[in-house]
């Protein structure tokens, strides 16, 4: 364990003394699939309810589940991503509650024997620093269907769509030590699924959500877990159900850590139990003792066989694995010669990089990140756009920076003709022929333009002698005049030329 | 017309490729046979016009020289197995009025084969008892009596409209099912041939679930030979049964040469159980000294984990019942009763839809499942199961198949064991043991009892390897002569 997570985190003040905060994260992710866990039923989001349900899905007698391969695929694959130990033998196991969305009476998951063991996921922090989060385990396990009850006075209606959908519930130690890290420590994630292409991470759609679980404890403790092993020290848990962005996620830790905290201060214990965070007045409360843990009978299903993988499945997942978001970033700070920062941002998401790496090949590396991460994003940013629905390819923006390297147009020009990329989706040298806008280099008509200026300006010209600064207006009328199209190292050169004995040093 | 009905299921299917008579003829005389005979309650719901359809269907085929292996042939269906626009309760009030969108796969496949369906048959409600009596139909009633008694008998359970409709000549095989010995024991109290094949032979699709991992289908017939047809029908691979076994069916069929010369039969001592009627012993004795006349080498063995069969048996099986039955909780199908909330529904409906069996079964398998009790019991349950399978699989390096009696007692009265469910449980003692090491097991008739009542054997063994169960069934089956058949007393 390294030193930064036996002391960094974030402490809070009380009045007895400062606490620490310890954090864990059990994310649900959907698998990114066609077709459900133990049905072909289709898995697509927004059906008309109960229109993707099979007979399996609703429970219907005599009905069997069969496990689709493509999803153990998708959870060996993610558990490579996250650098985890893979279990060649694993079980299903069946959670038996009640619930009128539970068209089984149990939920068919992995219990004692997961498919994923212990893993890490590295966090990078807003500061420039990083921390290692172990991942304890993933396992497999159908989604729940849904009970609608806004849709009748009298009555709750059940959607099965999302009964037997596939999910991968991940879950970290407990190492995270503030709001910021579990908010960092989730874009992380979402950054390695949507790499892997096993959950397109969709939180508004609910294909992501965690629960989260806090405690807070005496500073030193976590360091005493971390030597022991023991979950002692950590103080007691409560366990926030299903928040379902990262922005709520870390409200949701401020909020708890400062509760706990406080009722720690006025000598009363916490309670170990499950809350809800409720997202518009940013506060968690007990689940009511109806919705809480039940004793959930886990025992291995029989109707599944225990899940044997090979060594050889495992291989080919392995070998078809992308490049993941740390590899990544490190290869554009060696390769490209990026700071780390911008190697992050572009990095973030595997379009981002590909777009960016498009762009760079065989151009100025930087110069290539300047322009994605600058006039790019923002135009995208301010758009809400994604870059695959960027109206800018990356060839034309590719082309854009091989017309200032040619010296065809000036950077500044180049910010112009960007505009109307975005605008119009037209190739930068093309709207540079049509509109005009090549540099002029003909010495000829930039020397003319400098006659001009210094024929009307006599008054400048005398005060160049006191103000050597002034060549610079100079620079700026001579460019007025041939509409900014003037290269502006020929004008300078040829200023100096002219004028050169009369500007005063 | 009746004696249409006392052909073997291979002298119809030979008859109808013969053209000797018709499977519409067939299929009239069993229709109207069932109608005399409600008395016995085999049937929960009778499908005439459905069998006549598909006898038809099946003369079409016949006279252009076509047809599967069971063409024409009329057959009961368990209540277990999900048939498509057909009713299916399990014999439980909970599924009263179910018709599933849906065919069982082992249903399909004897369709496929050309069989008939007459309708479908009673049972122990979700294949949960031994007499027929916890079926919310009323009990099934075996057409066999004791002498002169009007005493109504139960035909054994869970399948025991199965067996009271092939023992009755109602029809010339029927369906049944097998978690613990559902097969057999009605099998053995009946005079009827039945075998519960190895786990994993028949898919289990399509089949109202009671324990997933005891549960197998088989059939029931009036001849070794018949039995061994209408398996070979009803078994094979199912992607769709993820604990189905792929592994090729062979001819049961020529299996039945009763041929056991050189055949090692084990007889595992465990196996005489102390307060068992004498005459269930000497019945076994019979049928040892049958075998070794006919040529097989006795082989004393041991089957030590026995006496811990049934108890392992009564933890398992209701905690795997406990969860399949989660579902019927009147949300979706089947029987609901209304309450002031969701959780108030759920009591109500179970409560009215299930039988006093079954809940006596889900509470047993929930308790087991609990925390606190899972190890001491479910956990431990599975390791006895290991046991008992490690146990055949030794007897299995000394002998080929194993002879064992199939029940401990005849048939019985009705009411007589229904207050009592420990003495109800012992009727598996013989069975339940295969159940739990996956084996198969077949019952054949092979005696008579003192009150007149039929008696079978059980042969057991190894897994996947039921063509030597036929084989050693055949000759007890021929040394047996066993030719009685109840007295009539149930037409109307």
């Amino acid at each position: 364990m390294s030193e930064a997570v036996k002391t960094r985190g974030k402490l809070i003040q009380g009045e007895s003394g400062p606490w620490e905060v310890v954090i864990g994260l059990e994310v649900h992710a959907q698998v990114l699939s066609k077709a459900k866990l133990f049905s072909g039923a289709s898995t697509e989001f927004g059906g008309a309810p109960n229109s993707h349900v099979s007979l399996v899905d609703a429970g219907m007698p005599g009905m069997l589940p069969v496990i689709n391969d493509f999803c153990v695929e998708q959870a060996v694959r993610t558990g490579l991503g996250l650098q985890a130990q893979i279990n060649k033998v694993s079980v299903f196991d069946r959670k038996n509650y009640f619930y009128a969305d539970l068209p089984q009476g149990y939920q068919i998951s992995q219990y004692k024997q997961p498919i994923v063991g212990e893993g890490e996921v590295h966090v990078d922090l807003p500061a420039g620093e990083s921390v290692t989060v172990r991942i304890e385990r993933l396992h497999l396990e159908q989604d729940a269907g849904k009970s609608l009850h806004d849709q009748d006075p009298h009555f709750t209606f059940v959607d099965l769509n999302r009964s037997g959908v596939a999910l991968m519930e991940i879950v970290s130690k407990p190492d995270m030590r503030s709001a910021d890290e579990a908010a960092a420590y989730l874009k992380k994630l979402r950054e390695i699924l949507r790499y892997l292409g096993t959950c397109d991470g969709n939180m508004d759609e609910g294909s992501m959500r965690a629960d989260v679980n806090v405690s807070v404890c005496r500073v030193g403790g976590y360091e005493k877990f971390i030597e022991t092993g023991s979950f002692e020290y950590l103080g007691t848990r409560c366990e926030i159900k299903n928040v379902n962005s990262m922005r709520f996620v870390a409200q949701a830790i401020e909020y708890e850590s400062r509760r706990q905290v406080e009722v720690l201060e006025s000598g009363r214990a916490i309670d170990q139990e499950t809350r809800l965070f409720d997202n518009k007045s940013g506060v968690t409360r007990p689940m009511r003792s109806k919705e809480e843990a039940h004793d959930y009978r886990y025992f291995p299903d029989p109707d599944l066989l225990p899940l044997e993988l090979d060594d050889a499945f495992i291989e080919r997942i392995r070998l078809s694995l992308p490049e993941l978001p740390d590899a990544k970033k490190a290869r554009f700070v060696s390769q490209y010669g990026l700071s780390p920062y911008d190697a992050t941002v572009l990095t973030a998401e595997r379009e981002t990089a590909e777009f960016y790496e498009s762009v760079a090949k065989d151009r100025d590396a930087k110069a290539a990140a300047n322009w994605v991460t600058g006039d790019f994003f923002a135009s995208l940013n301010r758009d809400n756009k994604a870059i695959a629905e960027s109206p800018v390819s990356a060839a034309a923006l590719g082309e854009l920076i091989d017309l200032i390297a040619d010296g065809t147009i000036s950077g500044k020009i180049a910010k112009d003709v960007f505009v109307i990329m975005y605008e119009t989706s037209g190739m930068p040298r093309a709207i540079v022929e049509e509109r005009g806008l090549r540099q002029v280099t003909d010495t000829g008509a930039i020397a003319k333009a400098i006659d001009d200026v210094i024929d009307s300006n006599p008054q400048k010209v005398e005060e160049l002698l006191k103000k050597p600064k002034l060549i610079g207006w100079f620079v700026g009328e001579v460019m007025k005049r041939t509409q900014g199209k003037a290269n502006p190292q020929a004008v300078n050169e040829l200023l100096r030329a002219k004028l050169g004995d009369r500007i005063g040093s | 017309m009746s004696d249409l009905l006392k052909m073997s299921l291979v002298e119809a299917r030979d008859g109808l490729r013969a053209k000797a008579f018709s499977s519409t003829e067939l299929t009239r005389a069993a229709s109207a046979a069932i109608g005399q005979a409600r008395a016995l309650n085999a049937f929960v719901v009778e499908t005439p016009d459905v069998a006549l359809d598909m006898a038809a269907a099946s003369d079409a085929k016949l006279a252009r020289g076509e047809g599967g292996a069971l063409e024409g042939v009329p057959l009961g269906i368990k209540d277990l197995f999900c048939t498509k626009g057909v009713q299916t309760t399990a014999g439980s009030h909970i599924l009263e009025g179910f018709r599933p969108p849906y065919e069982s796969t082992i249903t399909a496949k004897l369709w496929t084969a050309g069989g008939v369906m007459l309708g479908k048959l009673n049972m122990d409600e979700f294949a949960m008892g031994s007499s027929n009596e916890t079926s919310y139909f009323g009990p099934a009633i075996n057409p066999w009596r004791r002498g002169n008694s009007e005493t109504k008998l139960v035909p054994g359970g869970s399948s025991g409209g199965s067996a009271a409709a092939v023992a009755a000549d109602l029809c010339f095989g029927a369906t049944a099912t097998d978690t613990g010995g559902s097969i057999r024991q009605p099998a053995s109290v009946t005079g009827t041939v039945g075998i519960k094949p190895t786990y994993g032979r028949c898919s289990r699709w399509g089949v109202v679930a009671f324990a997933s991992s005891l549960d197998q289908a088989g059939p029931m017939t009036r001849s070794v030979k018949d039995c061994a047809v209408m398996l070979r029908e009803m078994c094979g691979y199912d992607p769709k049964d993820s604990t189905s076994v792929n592994i090729e069916v062979p001819d049961f069929e020529k299996a039945c040469d009763g041929v056991v010369k050189g055949m090692r039969i084990g007889v595992p001592r465990e196996y005489r159980i102390d307060g068992v009627p004498e005459e269930i012993d000497a019945l076994w004795d019979q049928g040892i000294a049958w075998l070794k006349e006919a040529g097989a080498e006795i082989v004393d063995v041991s089957l030590p984990h026995t006496k811990y069969a049934l108890p392992a048996y009564y933890i398992v099986a209701p905690a795997e019942a406990s969860s399949n039955l989660a579902r019927y909780d009147g949300v979706r199908y089947g029987l609901r009763v209304e309450g002031k909330d969701l959780t108030e529904m759920y009591e109500n409906t179970r409560a009215a839809g299930f039988g006093r069996e079954v809940q006596r079964r889900i509470l047993i398998g929930t308790y087991v499942l609990s925390a606190g009790y899972y190890d001491a019991y479910y956990i431990k349950a599975q390791k006895v199961r290991t046991l008992i399978a490690e146990d055949f699989r030794k007897a299995f390096e000394k002998c080929d198949a194993l002879l064992t009696p199939a029940s401990p007692s005849p048939a019985f009265g009705i009411g007589e064991k229904a207050n009592d469910p420990i003495s109800m449980y012992l009727n598996d003692v013989y069975t339940v043991t295969v159940n739990l090491a996956g084996l198969p097991g077949i019952a054949v008739p092979a005696g008579i009892s003192r009150d007149g009542l039929p008696l079978g054997l059980q042969l057991i063994g190894r897994a996947f390897d039921e063509e030597t169960l036929f084989r050693a069934g055949a000759a007890i089956e021929k040394a047996a002569g066993f030719t009685a058949r109840p007295q009539k007393w149930w037409t109307a």
